[in-house]
Parts: structure tokens; sequence; C-alpha cells
């Protein structure tokens, strides 16, 4: 079946009425859980799968489909508006979009996150349609050294956000991998880092960090004056409120990037749109001709996470249908429901199911567009929260981290742990230590530390089959150029410098 | 304080934890018959992060000037702080309803100075606003 004949059957099946309705169903729940700080996808898709036992398996899997990418649209409001990412994908998008909400560019900044997530989303979906089998055959050659070398490329990436000190960024993503490596070790069991404490086996939680570093850090950040008790400003005009001709001609690259590298992280499985969030991000400011802007409000630095978070969408879905792999947590619960219905994802999916895999890529084009049109006559709405007095926001936020956090995990030592990362994040402003580097170091370190074991474990020890597998040799290389091109920098001012003289 | 002393007692405090990572990591297995054990990865990163401190450390010895770090309003903000703990540490005893509610009141009446009146409204209001939503709404359990 060529892809066009098999696109109209999958219209024929996404645009039944009921189809449509369970489509409409899952974006707007997928919205509503985005914006909620805690409550995940992957546990909304989970809580629902019971009541989908009773539905068409195409109309389930629509809905389910639509939670799982409706969720990172809603991921952006929080961020951008109170500076708390609902998920680890969205703390890219807090970077840029805070900082363009405190400038009164709120109603832009959602905008623009809504159009890129549109576009992104639709590109992820063309990629899911057109390239599908072959991407993912590819994807199998990615063994632990190549996931290992993609994650020390990601970590690297801290260098390009590290703000004024290199140093001060690493050593914030040194801290991060610690954290990540409190807890009991899946290899030996061995427990690492607990301090005798019950609750800190399982880990510690990334909502905890993030909510704590960001949303409580930056509370008390602004509680220093009492001057500022004045609401944060209001997106003033049409031209504040949406984004301009100008944000969209600045974002214009960046929806590229976005969409581009989303996806292609989306394929490998395990990476996830966390690290394609911040490669895009990273990317964004490294190509920039304003970089130095970056983090404190520009829009291309939204546009770029927002697209490839909603790109990885598409991407993350190919390893799953098409090998049977799931990538991320919400994949996982999406493939244990195909598996419940009574399908076998692997190779021989797309043939033997075509109905339910057009139908799924042409509900994909549909939810996004559904997205779109329901967020951004809702941008201004959205933006009202700024009205609101920040004696009473303050509050209202720290109301909403404790309750996100104990929500998660039912647990009062993770809200002591938040109150702790709440004053960590608020020191880490005023030492001027960068926080995107340690949550970045948390996401990233377990599965890290897990790929550096498994390769050595290939190799019985030897650390050359990190350099000696090409695309891990690549991607190795290409980290440490990026490590090292601020040091150049340097030496060449140095270098200009003395000449001067 | 200026920034270079804040660097010092930072990159001592990190370098610390470095040191904190090596001594448990090297308690641990570092290479075991099955590959590197749970010792192996904390030791290196260990290792780099009390160097980057020791580096820090060191250039902020090296600095000759550098710009102050404005502790005036840090008051208030460990303040808030240790009103959340102690929210926090009533939460099990009080519950959220009632230790978010001070927690607002506190916030409204005594770090933005608004009369008793209008913070006892906000505090009430807000408290029964996150019953509304979080509890009854959405069914999610309050500490």
């Amino acid at each position: 079946m060529d892809v066009l004949s098999g696109l109209m059957q999958g219209f024929a099946v996404a645009l039944q009425p009921l189809n449509l309705l369970w489509c409409l169903v899952g974006v707007v729940l997928g919205t509503v859980v985005g914006i909620m700080p805690g409550l995940g996808p992957p546990a909304t898709i989970a809580m629902l799968l019971p009541l989908t036992f009773l539905m068409n398996p195409a109309s389930a899997m629509i809905m389910l489909a639509g939670i799982y990418y409706g969720a990172k649209y809603g991921g952006s409001t929080t961020s951008i508006l109170l500076n708390i990412p609902g998920e680890s994908a969205s703390v890219a998008t807090c970077f840029d979009g805070y900082q363009m909400a405190r400038k009164g560019r709120a109603g832009a900044a959602l905008g623009i996150a809504a159009i890129a997530s549109f576009i992104a989303g639709t590109v992820g979906v063309l990629g899911l349609m057109l390239i599908a089998p072959p991407l993912a055959r590819m994807a199998l050659a990615f063994s632990s050294p190549e996931y290992f070398a993609l994650m020390a490329l990601g970590l690297a990436m801290v260098v390009l956000l590290a703000g004024r000190s290199m140093i001060k960024a690493l050593l914030a993503m040194l801290v991060g991998l610690w954290l990540a490596g409190i807890g009991t070790d899946l290899f030996s069991q061995t427990s690492r880092f607990t301090f005798g404490q019950m609750e800190l086996l399982s880990g510690v939680d990334f909502v905890v960090v993030a909510i704590g570093v960001f949303a409580i850090g930056e509370v008390l950040a602004n509680m220093e004056g009492r001057e500022a008790a004045k609401a944060l400003p209001f997106p003033k005009g049409v031209r504040n409120l949406l984004p301009t001709m100008q944000d969209l001609k600045d974002s214009r690259f960046a929806f590229a990037n976005g969409s581009i590298v989303g996806f292609l992280i989306g394929v490998l499985p395990g990476a996830g749109s966390t690290i394609a969030s911040f490669i895009s991000y990273g990317l964004e400011k490294a190509v920039s001709r304003r970089p130095e802007q970056f983090g404190q409000g520009v829009v291309e630095g939204v546009a770029a996470p927002e697209g490839a978070n909603n790109a990885e969408t598409g991407g993350a879905l190919i390893p799953m249908l098409t090998l049977g792999i799931p990538g991320s947590s919400s994949t996982a619960v999406l493939l244990a429901a195909l598996v419940l219905w009574g399908f076998k994802p692997g190779p021989l999916f797309i043939p033997e199911n075509p109905a339910l895999f057009w139908g799924l890529v042409a509900s994909m084009y549909i939810g996004n567009l559904m997205l779109l049109v329901l967020n951004m006559p809702l941008v201004p709405l959205f933006a009202q929260v700024l009205r609101t007095p920040v004696y009473i926001l303050y509050p209202i936020i720290l109301g909403i981290a404790v309750i996100g956090v104990y929500s998660t995990s039912g647990s009062l030592f993770d809200v002591w742990l938040l109150a702790g990362f709440g004053l960590l994040g608020y020191l880490m402003r005023k030492l001027d230590y960068p926080s995107a580097p340690l949550i970045l170091g948390l996401v990233l370190g377990g599965a890290m530390e897990r790929a550096l074991r498994q390769s050595l474990m290939m190799s019985d020890g030897s650390i050359s089959i990190l350099v000696s597998r090409p695309v891990s040799a690549v991607m190795l290389s290409l980290a440490l150029l990026i490590l090292l091109i601020p040091l150049f920098n340097k030496v060449n001012t140095w270098r200009l410098r003395a000449l001067e003289k | 304080m200026k920034a270079r002393a804040a660097d010092f007692w930072s990159g001592l405090a990190l370098g610390g934890l470095g040191a904190y990572i090596i001594v448990q990591a090297s308690r641990w297995e570092y290479l075991g018959a099955d590959g590197p054990g749970p010792g192996f990865f904390p030791l290196w990163y260990g290792i780099v992060m009390a160097a980057l401190s020791l580096f820090l450390m060191i250039s902020s010895l090296k600095e000759k000037a550098g710009e102050r770090i404005d502790w005036s309003g840090a008051g208030r903000a460990f303040a808030t702080w240790a009103a959340l703990a102690v929210c926090v540490a009533l939460l099990k005893v009080a519950g959220f309803m009632l230790c978010f509610a001070a927690l607002t009141f506190f916030i409204v009446a005594v770090m933005y100075r608004r009369p008793i009146k209008v913070a006892a409204t906000v505090a009430a209001a807000a408290a029964a606003a996150f019953y509304i939503v979080f509890p009854l709404a959405l069914g999610v359990r309050l500490p």
C-alpha cells in the first residue's frame, strides 16, 4: 500500500464523527494534563486505559495519542506563565518563555509555543508517515555506546546554556549527575548516597527538583523586594497578546530546527523529548545572531524547544509501532494498551493493521489542527493569570508546587525535598550558578551511567568502544568540540588583548 | 559579599561534596567480573567535581576586583522559605488546608504588609479554591 492510499484510508477512519470526538477529548484532556504540574500523560493514559477496553481500538488509540501530544501543548503554559515546568521536556521553555512573560509578552510566547507545536507536530506526523520503517531500522543500529555519546552531546550543550561561567555550569551539571545517582543501583542493588533514608532508595524524582529549583527558587527571588508587589506585566494590545510578524520571522529557523531535531531524537528509543528540547535550544543559541540575549526572553528560545518537544511525539511512535520498543514512559503505556487490545507492535504491525496505523496518523494531523484552533483563542485567557497580584500569585504557586509533588509520590518526605531544592534554586540564582545544567544532569544521569556501564560490559572494560564506533565517535567529537570552543574563544581574547597591549 | 568570595565559599562547599562522593564511591566496587561496578561512574564525576571546585576557588582568589552580590532582600526570601518549611513541618498535624491558609496569610499580611482583612480573605479564598479544584474536581489527594 502506498503512502497516499494509506493516508486516504486513514482520513476515512479519523474523520468518522465518533473518532473526531475522541480525538477532541484526547487533545483537550492532554492540554489540561500538560498544564497541571505533577500529573503527566503516562499517569493519565494509564488511568484511562481500563475505560478503552469498551471502545473500538482505533478510537481508543486516537484518544490516547491525543492525550500524549496534547500534553506537550499544555506543558508550555505553566512554564511560560509561572516558571513551573509540568514535565522535564518543558524546562527549556522556561528560560525564555518566562522572561518574555516578565516583559509583558506572555501572549506572544504562548502563541509562538502553540504555532511551533503545530508546525513541528505536523512535521513529526509527516515523518512518521513517510520514513517510519527505514528510520526505525536505522535506529536499531544505536547501541549503548551511541546512547552514551548522544547523552554526552546533550550534556555538552550545557556549555551553550552556561551563562557567564562554564565552570559553574559544569559544576551544576555534576550536582545533577550526583542527584541522579541517589538511590538503588539497578545493576548491583547497592544503595548509594541515601544517608540511611528509606525514602531515597527509589531516587530523587525529577518533578521535585525541577519545581523546587525553578518555581520555588523564582518565588523566593521575587520575594526579595516588597515594592514588586504589583502584578507581572499584562500583555497590552494585540501586538503583545499574539505573536507579531517579526516574531514569526525571527522564529522561522527555530521552527525547522525544533521539527527536525525533535523528530530525529524521537526516533531513538530512550532519548526522549527532554534531550530533544535542550539540544534544539542549544543549537538555536549556537546559530543565533543574538546568542547573548538567550535566557532574557527571545522568541526563538521558546519556538525551538517547544517545536522539538512536539515533533518528538511523531518520532517516538516509530520505534514503538514498528519495533515494539517504547522510547518513553508515555509510549510504554501506549504499547501496553496495544498489547492489551491484542495487537503485536513490530515490523508487521503496519502491513497487518493499516486502518489502525493510518487512522492514527490522520488523526494526528486533525489533532494538531484542533490544538492550534483551541490554544490560540485561549492565549488571552491564559494570559489573564498575569493580572493576579503577586501577593496572591506567589502563595498559589507555592500551593500548586506542594500539591504537584505530593500527588506524584504521596510522600511528605518529597515535600521536604521540594522545600530544600527551593532554597538551593534561590542560592544558585544569587551565586550565579545556572539551573538548567543541574536539571539536565539529573534527567540524563541515570540513563548515561547505564549506557556507559553497558558499553564497558560489551567491550570487557575497554573504553575504546566509545570511539571505535563511527556514530559514537562523531557525537563524542562534537561534544568535545562544544566544550573546547569557549576555551578557544578565551585564548583568542587573551591573544587579541596581548596584541593590543 | 563580593562575587569572588561567594565563588570561593561555593567552590569550597562543592569541593566538599566532591570529596564526599569520592570517599563513598571508593567504598563500592569499581570494576567487577560483570563490568563496571556501582562505584565506577560516581568516582569519576566526584573527581571532576573536586577538580573543578578547586579551580573555581583558585580563580576566585586570583581575581582582583569583583561585583558585589546584593543580599539586602535575602532576609525576606529566607523568611518566606522558613514559613514554607514550618508549613511543611505542620502538614502532618494540621493538614494542607490550614497550613496553606496560614502560609498565604503570612505572605500577604507580613511580607507584603496588606491589611489583615485582605490577608484573611485571600487566605480563606485561596484555601477554598484549592479544595474545590484539587480534591473535589480532580480527585487529587492533599497532603
